[in-house]
């Protein structure tokens, strides 16, 4: 087990610093470099002095040095200055992370709290009604665009009916309160929710199809087992370990969908600043928010395959 | 050696009329009502968005004209939709978005199940190393974040990449990008599907037969084992151009897509949060029809995958 844990803790640091350089490349490519953004906002500076700032801050070197001077600062912890905010990039991030982190964790309980009695409804009875009416909800959750749904849900619950705040984070000159906060959520929280719902709950319910067609369950059964124990025990154990790894996953993509839902509600969480610093040229914010994300997903990856051993007693690491 | 062929003949007429794999396949498709349903709506999609010309023409408007006076007309004879925020027909300017939208998802389908399809008949093929090798390429690649990624590819500078800058400056460069960069991140699916198809067929004795033979691997991947993946390519590819129009319609809305004035359905709602308080249903039209076609396409891409794999029928 711990043989297992580091070997994939160190394959993931791998793939991170793989990734490092590519994102670091990448954002390299963007239009302009800070010594032109400065240049721009200044109209003193001459060719000389660019020239001279570039050489200062290393702009001129070659992209593998360039990039092996920030690895070993951002080893020593220093990740650099926002060119945006003026402040260390940790400084911005890690408030922001908390504010994506709130989003993601209500989003993902209530779409499993509604996508596995959904799925599993939805399996017991194959091809009745409520069977094609989930099954219509979840195509059209899987194919509605993000950014549609967020518009929808402002159309209705701002523009037409006014119960919800259109945007941001909390009551401009009120009291902060939690419930406050909670009203500014809401929306968010709800366009994640349905496209999550959607996905989660095809899986469950392709998930229990199988496992309910198997012989242990007839067995069970056979046995007199209630009927209740038979679905949720015996079968949703098993239904569930495929899901595992897809819902693990899913909050890779919820993550994605978090930077369309924050900035569609100019909520102030990861997903906007990944695109706003983009947008800004702000390249080390944007490479820390990238790198971030692509982490997540890997450890999420790692998360999925030790459910998978809890689930699965069959499935062992040692 | 006759009575061989005459033996065969009689049995012939003793079965039913051999019924040809496609009329087959067509009457498993046809039980699907959603996916039929699916299948109308994209071909009269296609229609319009192939005679939008046409349409344009014969209602004597332009998409692009801008028109100051004209603006937020509501709906009327000459506009059945109203006209947007610069004057311009709301209708038209959807149809001929239509045209980017149906187009980039076709082009970037066909794009990326080739790039995945080559890379998944290598890894199968030759497997070991090779195979090793491209999966855990596979797996990076998924671990990156979709969104994100998609934006900084779409910020690149392109003349930074080496292209000449009347590339670079040219107005259809936004249509080439999307497609490219949204090949570059999808391709893993099909990789992961040939693979595994190539897998199962290597060891098959039609395929040692051909290896036995001399044929070359360049016609064994392609002549043997390709044609016996392309249902399942199919339906990757159907499932896979709606997740395409999505993508390339989030990356419009959010202003790095297609550029206007081009129309797409995604730019049309770019400035939508400013409009929904004044004219709502000029934000729903072009969401209603993204929408409609990315759900057509997930129908029709499970109608063909229970028509060709009758066992995952109602799965």
């Amino acid at each position: 087990m711990t043989r297992f844990l580091s070997v994939r803790f160190l394959q993931a640091m791998i793939v991170v610093l793989i990734m490092s350089f590519v994102v670091y490349g990448l954002i390299g490519l963007m239009p302009g470099d800070p010594i032109d953004i400065m240049l721009s906002g200044d109209p003193n500076m001459t060719a000389a002095d660019a020239a001279r700032l570039k050489a200062l801050y290393g702009v001129d070197k070659p992209i593998t040095e360039r990039y092996f001077n920030w690895l070993m600062s951002a080893v020593g912890g220093d990740f650099g200055y926002s060119r945006q905010h003026n402040q260390p990039v940790m400084h911005i991030l890690l408030p922001r992370l908390l504010n994506t982190l709130y989003l993601m964790i209500f989003a993902f309980l209530i779409s499993v709290a509604v996508a596995i009695p959904a799925g599993v409804y939805a399996a017991r009875n194959p091809r009745s009604w409520v069977d094609q009416a989930i099954n219509l909800f979840c195509f059209a959750g899987i194919s509605v665009p993000v950014f549609f749904l967020a518009l929808l849900l402002i159309i209705l619950f701002a523009v037409k009916l006014g119960v919800l705040p259109a945007s941001g984070m909390r009551t401009v000159g009120g009291p902060p309160s939690f419930l406050d906060q909670l009203r500014y959520m809401a929306l968010p929280v709800l366009t994640l929710t349905i496209a999550n719902i959607a996905q989660v709950t095809r899986y469950v319910r392709s998930g229990m199809i199988e496992v309910l067609r198997e012989d242990y369950i007839r067995t069970a059964r056979a046995k007199g087992a209630d009927e209740n124990r038979v679905v949720w025990k015996h079968a949703l154990r098993n239904a569930l370990i495929p899901t595992v790894t897809i819902m693990a996953l899913e909050c890779g993509t919820l993550l994605s969908g978090a930077l369309i839902t924050e900035t569609m509600f100019a909520y102030l969480g990861m997903g906007k600043l990944i695109f706003d610093s983009i947008l800004a040229n702000d390249f080390n914010v944007a490479l820390i928010g990238l790198l971030f994300a692509c982490s997540v997903t890997l450890i999420l990856n790692l998360i999925a395959d030790l459910l998978y051993a809890a689930l699965d007693p069959r499935i062992s690491y040692r | 050696m006759v009575s061989v062929v005459s033996n065969q003949v009689r049995d012939d007429a003793a079965l039913p009329p051999p019924t040809r794999p496609a009329l087959l396949i067509w009457r498993r498709f046809r039980r699907h009502k959603a996916a039929l349903i699916g299948g109308a709506i994209l071909i009269v999609l296609a229609l319009l968005a192939i005679l939008a010309p046409a349409i344009a023409g014969w209602r004597g408007q332009d998409h692009e004209a801008v028109n100051l006076f004209n603006r937020f007309q509501p709906a009327s004879a000459e506009h059945p939709l109203g006209t947007d925020d610069l004057g311009r027909d709301l209708l038209l300017r959807l149809i001929y978005g239509g045209r980017i939208s149906l187009f980039v998802g076709l082009v970037t389908a066909c794009l990326t199940a080739s790039i995945g399809t080559v890379i998944g008949l290598i890894s199968g093929w030759y497997g070991g190393r090779v195979d090793a090798f491209l999966m855990r390429f596979c797996d990076g690649w998924i671990a990156l974040p979709l969104l994100p990624v998609l934006i900084v590819l779409a910020a690149v500078d392109p003349t930074k990449v080496g292209l000449p800058v009347s590339i670079a400056k040219s107005p259809d460069l936004s249509l080439y990008r999307i497609v490219l960069i949204i090949a570059l991140v999808t391709w893993t699916t099909s990789a992961r599907l040939v693979r595994g198809v190539t897998l199962t067929l290597k060891t098959r004795d039609f395929v040692q037969a051909a290896v036995a033979q001399g044929a070359s691997t360049a016609r064994i991947l392609f002549v043997h084992i390709l044609p016996n993946a392309l249902s399942p390519i199919l339906v990757a590819a159907t499932l896979a151009s709606g997740n395409i129009i999505l993508l390339e319609s989030t990356l419009s809305f959010l202003g790095l897509g297609i550029q206007p004035p081009v129309a797409s359905w995604g730019n049309i709602l770019t400035n939508a949060q400013e409009i929904i308080w004044s004219q709502p249903m000029q934000a729903i039209y072009p969401g209603v029809l993204i929408f409609t076609t990315v759900i057509s396409l997930n129908f029709v891409g499970d109608g063909l995958q229970d028509a060709f794999d009758p066992r995952t029928e109602g799965r």
